[in-house]
């Protein structure tokens, strides 16, 4: 009997693995594939594909667009989101439970909301669809998590290092810059690499706020239109392993923090 | 006649609709070491706040050196704080944690590193500049703190409960540590603590608080002695307290009567005021002492051991309300139950302003 559970404990654990990564086992099982279709047999393996992806300029260039609009974005949203929750966690302001609520509110509304009312906005104010315009979308949807992140890890312990700062006369900026984000770095490099894997792979905003140069997931969905094509998968597999690369860096900080 | 280091001037502090300091005056000598002794909430760690100009005081001014420094930020006034935590940089080495203050004034990379060096030796922790805080025991971290608040040479430092953290051993060794560190580096101290021990131990001057205000002040030997105030004669040591009137007046001494019979003391009052004696447990005598003052009879309620001495309870049989505290050779046989007449010496008896 108990043999019996166990066997089904291990089963249903092989299903539940198997359903959430066997699409991604299969884009890059066939994204190796040597013919034209990416349909089995596999014939592979081959890097004809990728060859083929890194010899496009335009997917090439999607790929260097999305990098840019990730990081600088993701910069951004972690300067604004630490400055925000070090203001708030260290100061009294006039109704700081509400303006915490309101700089949280972009993470419970739908990316489709966010593209679509500063779409009209940016068109209101006559800024073109850009990369830039994508990448203000980006720290919009960021920010309210880096800010979430850092805000969480601000207590009352390092009010007295901050004071113990000042007391021997550091100032306000220095306080900032030499105590503060040290000693926060753990939360900091959190928010920026989960901002990274956000804007990453974001596909929407980037969508509807860019026109010719754009980002790669946009490339990949004009790529898809054409049908279902080997190089789909070969660079479905690349954006896949940058996103690893930005989970294992986020969980590596995380966990160091913990550590400490 | 010089100018006191520090001139604290009818400052007065609201937290809201909180009073937490009443006019409190205070000046402070240049070299000395000052405790602010207190219950919590007496107000205590408020006024070092704003000594060191964490918190700027609703009323009065404080000036340090003749200068008005009531609302100059912490880094720009010459005043350095030991936090009861210690609030070390722990991201930073132990040696550029105590350069720190000195990396703000300028100081270049080698002067700073050799007068960290110094300051780190003479609290005993030579070894550990290359350490990282989290890698001290708490009594090490405290010596860090306390370095790296020396090292910039201010005029006053500030010790907020520092010796709070520590199991009682190293308290008392790190008492006397500060003590030796104070009087070599001859920095004005002042140090804020609960516990009246450490008070007596350290001050050259002890300040007693007590709901926002100052009961007392002085040497800790007269402020133990012959304490200004019954919060002070309880709060400072212990004493059996009595309640009085005079009754006679005579040209030298005065004529009290309290509930355990009258009591003559020094000095001429006015006919028919109240007075408050204090007694310390040290100069209660069980039995009928020669010369002595009687104090009627009382049954002990409590004997406890406590090594060098027995401190004994009793509750006068005269008046009930009357509760005897005192202090007797560890060799006394005195056993619960007993009924026991008690009396002191009259050069002894301490009278009290309320």
């Amino acid at each position: 009997m108990r043999q019996l559970l166990r066997i089904a404990s291990w089963l249903y654990a092989v299903l539940v693995y198997g359903f959430i990564f066997l699409p991604v086992i299969v884009l890059v099982l066939f994204s190796l594939q040597a013919t034209s279709f990416p349909i089995p047999p596999f014939t592979g393996p081959s890097l004809r594909w990728y060859d083929a992806v890194l010899s496009d300029t335009r997917l090439t260039s999607a790929l260097v667009n999305s990098l840019l609009v990730a990081s600088i974005s993701s910069l951004a949203a972690v300067t604004l989101g630490f400055l925000c929750a070090w203001g708030l966690a260290r100061f009294v302001l006039p109704g700081s439970g509400l303006l915490r609520g309101l700089i949280t509110l972009p993470l419970t509304v739908s990316y489709l909301i966010i593209g679509m009312g500063l779409l009209v906005l940016f068109n209101w104010a006559g800024v073109p669809k850009s990369l830039l315009a994508a990448g203000i979308g980006h720290v919009v949807i960021n920010l309210p998590l880096c800010f979430a992140i850092i805000y969480s890890q601000m207590g009352d312990h390092q009010i007295n290092i901050e004071r113990a700062a000042r007391d021997l006369g550091a100032p306000e900026w220095k306080v900032l810059l030499l105590i503060t984000v040290p000693v926060m770095a753990p939360a900091i490099f959190a928010g920026f690499f989960l901002s990274m894997t956000f804007s990453w792979d974001e596909f929407v905003i980037s969508f509807l706020l860019t026109r010719f140069d754009t980002t790669l997931p946009v490339e990949i969905w004009n790529l898809l239109r054409s049908g279902l094509n080997p190089k789909t998968n070969a660079v479905g597999s690349l954006v896949f392993a940058v996103s690893i690369v930005l989970v294992v860096l986020f969980e590596l900080t995380l966990l160091r923090r913990r550590k400490a | 006649m010089t100018a006191p280091l520090v001139d604290i001037r009818a400052v007065s502090h609201r937290f809201g609709q909180h009073t937490v300091l009443k006019d409190v005056s205070l000046q402070i000598e240049p070299g000395s070491y000052t405790v602010l002794l207190g219950p919590s909430g007496s107000g205590k760690t408020t006024l070092l706040s704003i000594l060191g100009g964490f918190v700027t005081p609703s009323e009065g001014k404080v000036f340090i050196r003749g200068e008005d420094c009531t609302s100059v930020p912490p880094a720009r006034r010459p005043t350095t704080t030991v936090f009861q935590d210690y609030a070390l940089f722990p991201h930073m080495s132990v040696g550029s944690n105590v350069g720190f203050g000195l990396r703000m004034q300028g100081v270049d990379g080698a002067t700073r590193a050799a007068k960290a060096r110094e300051a780190l030796a003479l609290v005993g922790l030579a070894a550990a500049f290359d350490k990282k805080p989290h890698q001290l025991s708490g009594g090490q971290r405290q010596r860090v703190a306390l370095a790296r608040a020396l090292v910039i040479e201010p005029a006053v430092l500030l010790l907020d409960e520092p010796l709070g953290a520590l199991d009682l051993k190293l308290r008392r060794q790190m008492q006397d540590e500060l003590k030796a560190i104070q009087k070599r580096v001859g920095t004005a101290f002042i140090h804020v603590t609960h516990d009246q021990e450490e008070a007596m131990a350290l001050a050259d001057h002890c300040v007693v608080m007590n709901d926002g205000r100052i009961e007392d002040e002085g040497p800790p030997e007269r402020v133990y002695a012959r304490p200004a105030t019954r919060f002070s004669a309880t709060f400072m040591g212990e004493s059996t307290i009595l309640a009085g009137t005079v009754t006679a007046v005579t040209e030298r001494t005065s004529t009290v009567a309290t509930p355990v019979g009258s009591v003559s003391l020094p000095g001429a009052l006015p006919v028919g005021s109240a007075v408050a004696l204090a007694i310390r447990p040290e100069h209660l005598v069980l039995g009928t002492a020669a010369g002595g003052v009687r104090l009627g009879t009382a049954g002990v309620s409590d004997v406890v051991f406590q090594g060098s001495f027995k401190r004994v309870l009793a509750v006068s049989i005269e008046d009930p309300s009357v509760r005897f505290i005192a202090k007797l050779p560890a060799t006394a046989t005195v056993q619960p139950g007993d009924t026991v007449a008690i009396s002191c010496d009259t050069d002894q008896i301490i009278q009290l302003t309320d």
